[in-house]
């Protein structure tokens, strides 16, 4: 449970990187391919989808997919943090409700 | 935008609008969801091919190039879309791989997961709908 949440939090500062990165990008492929945020980006997430694998192997899915989901909180406060992003009702309404979304689907996959 | 890499021309890309950037996330879901059916369909076929077997099964590669794709897809979603827009839709993903494992690989159907379903389309909806500004 803790990998998968740890997963998460790597995964959220995945999104930072990446999102830094893009927007350094200019017309040209050696923008995309040498690009340190970029590369910190798509490195952070397959690190997280490793941790995220080691946690789905020994844990319910029905508490996982929640905790994964929870990224979604963690990069709700990045942009806030590093993009000045606004932060609006309709946003937070918008990830609970995946959140519990997420929870159900999650309860579902277990009940075989 | 101004800023000039070691006194190169710098071509000015257009912006995409929100729902250009909206429509890029879309499309990773998708291609996410068909990556992952491809994996599952991959793994299962595994019969101790060791290291080997997952190098040259052709849906895991499939997978992989399909991952692939959409981390440029992101990227270019990430370059103009908010942050905290374009994150949450991902979880539309879990939406396609719940509906494509129940057509696909038979597994369970249940009222769980329709109400969750419905609970992400909707949470995503609320997140994609044109801010008042």
């Amino acid at each position: 449970m803790l990998l998968v949440l740890l997963a998460s939090f790597i995964g959220s500062f995945g999104a930072v990187f990446l999102k830094s990165g893009a927007q350094k990008l200019r017309f040209g492929l050696r923008y995309l391919f040498f690009n340190p945020q970029l590369a910190a980006g798509v490195f952070l997430f397959l690190t997280s989808s490793g941790f995220y694998i080691l946690g789905l192997k020994r844990g319910e899915v029905s508490v996982l997919y929640p905790m994964v989901s929870l990224g979604n909180v963690w990069t709700m406060i990045w942009s806030r943090v590093f993009f000045k992003e606004p932060l609006t009702r309709a946003k937070m309404m918008g990830v609970f409700m995946i959140l519990v979304g997420v929870f159900f689907i999650g309860l579902g996959a277990e009940a075989r | 935008m101004t800023s000039t890499i070691s006194g190169a021309p710098t071509p000015t890309h257009k912006p995409f609008t929100r729902s250009q950037s909206i429509a890029l996330v879309f499309c990773f879901t998708i291609l996410g969801a068909a990556a992952q059916m491809l994996m599952k369909i991959g793994t299962s076929q595994q019969h101790g091919g060791g290291l080997m077997g997952y190098l040259t099964s052709l849906p895991l590669l499939g997978g992989y190039c399909l991952y692939g794709i959409n981390t440029v897809l992101m990227v270019f979603a990430l370059r103009d879309g908010e942050l905290s827009t374009v994150y949450p839709f991902i979880a539309l993903t879990y939406v396609w791989v719940t509906m494509l494992s129940i057509m696909l690989f038979h597994e369970s159907f249940n009222s769980l997961k329709v109400l969750g379903v419905t609970i992400v389309v909707i949470g995503v909806a609320v997140l994609g709908r044109k801010p008042k500004s």
